[in-house]
């Protein structure tokens, strides 16, 4: 009896043992809401977690968890099973993330997109892809003969309402005449859903397609009716030479690598990150030259700006549908503001689905 | 906005394109559902089918070796499922299920290398008549060969198991299994030949996706649509006929409500996107009130393990 009790505490300091001293396999855990191939949203994640793998740390990745009671399971699974950094790549995991870091506090978490960080152990961090969108509302409103800009967009959230305002503002700015007709899809991914909506808009007289879902599907629909479009998270133009004006690419890498190497070395703060232009968070793909050399010129200028925190994307006076004030002249919309966001800006057609 | 005469004939067109996956894959699994299986594994199979099918247009350069072989990837998976149901006697729900994670998995395995290659224009019949006639040209025109294809196919389907010898054989097998059975019918042989038939018309429905609606492979790029064709046959109580009308519908609404919401119609956009599945589902109850109708449709034995003594 004695014999055995003794047995089971040896071993049961040797496990304690093993599993403190666990720096030597240090595991890096990856959720994405798409598949690794969609060359979109999740395919930049991916690469993000090439890079850390590259740095030599050890990593698993789970692909297409939907937002909801599966990725709660998911995330519990790989805190269970010895990852000690854990990044969510989806706004829809916010809740999930934060109920799985409460049961695991010496698991650090990582939620890209949200703002929810109710433990010690959860950053959030996001890029800045208003400023993108900024440059591609410039690029529509001069590019644009019929002024109907076509948006396709996923959830009705902040960071999607947000690049809806910015690129209207942009484009105003530079054609006061035009239009931007949304139509809300519901998902993130369905290639075939979103290529029926890219050609809704088409058919509704619009000549720029830009899309806030993560498949090519828009952009070749785009092609095929010969009508601009713009590459989402990554550089699309392959699938789309002659359509696509230019790509707003996220680049997930040096961020990763950074917080992977601070998690194993002991250094890894909670913090809220919101990278753009400046840091390369937020990359701009190759501009297509039907914009002509001046066009191409006065955005990569302006590119410089936004980089620089010259020019903001959100300058006042911006008003609301109704003609308040949102953000008063002289004015540049805080960061606050920007996370919060869920109205439109005058000038968008339509209501915020709620 | 336009709603001219030019615009409804795309409209519809836009709408009849939309719906041929749903077909395709609802007439092959009505067959194997009549004949008493109950194969859930439609949308693996229609994955498999759109990477078969995009990789050997890749491979080959040839759509006819791409359309055919994707067809024959249906068939071969859906092999796997005919074995293990019917030679193994496992349960249909569990194998079913089992044969579309698998269809997802595998399939994104095998396109690992063909993602971001962009598809080939697939030829479409009598363009020039698309465009010459103002409303019924685009309806009836300039459609690929699958399209023509998928929209006779509800009506052949009708026919084969109405009017043929062989349509009652499978039908008898799908009611009575036992009684065609003691009349010398190969119970197992007919059920495994609707198997691989509804493989070969969900491989087809695939291929459809990657070769010709959006013309490239995307991982999982089914988007569900292998589990609303099943919903289909359910709802459109395994008439052919029906099936077509329910495809329709569901294709149609939504388009209409992506087009509604262009043109910038204040309805909330959540009712919109419900309304696809709320209206198939009303229409199809609507027109499938007769439940004498539905008991001569529906196969009694769906899903029964059929088991001969020897």
């Amino acid at each position: 009896m004695y014999k055995n009790f003794l047995r089971y505490l040896i071993s049961a300091i040797f496990l304690l043992g093993f599993s403190v001293n666990s720096n030597a396999d240090f595991k890096v855990g990856f959720v994405y809401v798409g598949p690794t191939g969609d060359h979109g949203w999740t395919f930049q994640h991916h690469e993000g977690r090439n890079a850390v793998e590259a740095a030599g740390i050890k990593t698993t990745f789970v692909e297409s968890v939907p937002e909801g009671a599966d990725a709660e399971r998911v995330i519990r699974q790989l805190a269970q099973s010895g990852h000690d950094l854990i990044f969510t790549t989806s706004f829809g995991y916010m809740d999930p993330t934060n109920k799985v870091a409460k049961d695991f506090p010496n698991v650090k978490f990582e939620h890209a997109t949200g703002y929810k960080r109710e433990h010690s152990n959860v950053s959030t961090y996001s890029a800045r892809f208003y400023e993108g969108r900024t440059l591609l509302g410039h690029i529509a409103g001069k590019m644009t003969k019929t002024n109907t800009i076509g948006y396709i967009a996923s959830f009705p959230i902040p960071e999607v309402i947000r690049g809806i305002n910015a690129m209207t503002l942009a484009a105003q700015k530079v054609n006061p005449n035009i239009k931007t007709k949304i139509v809300w899809v519901f998902t993130w991914y369905d290639p075939g859903k979103e290529a029926e909506a890219a050609q809704a808009l088409i058919d509704q007289g619009a000549d720029i397609i830009m899309q806030h879902t993560d498949s090519t599907a828009p952009v070749q629909t785009a092609e095929k009716a010969g009508v601009w479009s713009f590459g989402q998270a990554s550089d699309m133009q392959r699938f789309a030479p002659k359509s696509i004006l230019t790509s707003i690419i996220d680049d997930w890498a040096p961020y990763y690598v950074e917080r992977a190497i601070a998690a194993r070395d002991g250094t890894w703060n909670q913090q809220d990150t919101w990278h753009g232009l400046k840091e390369g968070m937020v990359a701009m793909g190759p501009y297509n030259s039907a914009m002509g050399a001046d066009l191409v010129k006065e955005v990569e200028q302006l590119q410089k700006d936004l980089a620089s925190g010259k020019v903001h994307s959100f300058t006042g006076p911006i008003y609301d549908q109704k003609g308040n004030i949102l953000v008063a002249e002289g004015k540049v919309a805080d960061d606050g503001m920007l996370a919060g966001m869920s109205v439109y800006v005058k000038g968008v057609e339509g209501d915020i689905p709620k | 906005m336009s709603l001219d005469i030019s615009f409804i004939g795309i409209l519809i067109g836009s709408i009849m394109a939309s719906s041929v996956p749903l077909i395709l894959a609802a007439s092959g699994e009505l067959i194997t559902e009549r004949s008493g299986v109950l194969n859930l594994g439609v949308e693996g199979m229609m994955i498999i089918g759109a990477i078969s099918g995009f990789a050997l247009m890749v491979l080959t350069d040839n759509l006819f070796i791409a359309i055919v072989g994707s067809m024959l990837s249906g068939v071969i998976i859906s092999l796997i499922f005919g074995f293990l149901t019917q030679s193994l006697l496992t349960n249909h729900v569990a194998t079913g299920l089992a044969l579309t994670i698998f269809g997802i998995g595998l399939s994104a395995m095998l396109g690992k290398n063909f993602v971001g290659i962009p598809g080939k224009e697939f030829p479409i019949l009598f363009s020039s008549l698309r465009e010459s006639i103002p409303l019924f040209g685009p309806i009836l025109f300039g459609h690929s060969i699958v399209l023509y294809f998928a929209f006779a196919l509800p009506f052949l389907t009708n026919y084969f198991l109405k009017k043929t010898k062989l349509g009652l054989v499978v039908r008898a097998v799908g009611d009575s299994p036992v009684s065609a059975s003691n009349q010398g019918i190969n119970v197992i042989l007919v059920r495994y030949c609707c198997i691989l038939y509804g493989g070969a018309m969900c491989g087809l429905a695939g291929a459809y996706l990657s070769l010709i609606y959006t013309p490239q492979w995307i991982e999982n790029m089914t988007a569900g649509r292998g589990w609303i064709a099943l919903a289909l046959v359910v709802f459109a109580t395994w008439s052919p006929i029906k099936v077509l009308i329910g495809a329709l519908i569901f294709g149609g609404i939504t388009i209409l409500q992506l087009h509604m919401q262009a043109i910038g119609f204040r309805i909330p956009v959540q009712f919109l996107s419900a309304l696809p599945y709320l209206m198939t589902i009303i229409v199809l109850v609507v027109i499938s009130r007769d439940s004498r109708k539905i008991k001569l449709n529906t196969p009694t034995s769906l899903g029964r393990i059929f088991y001969k003594e020897k």
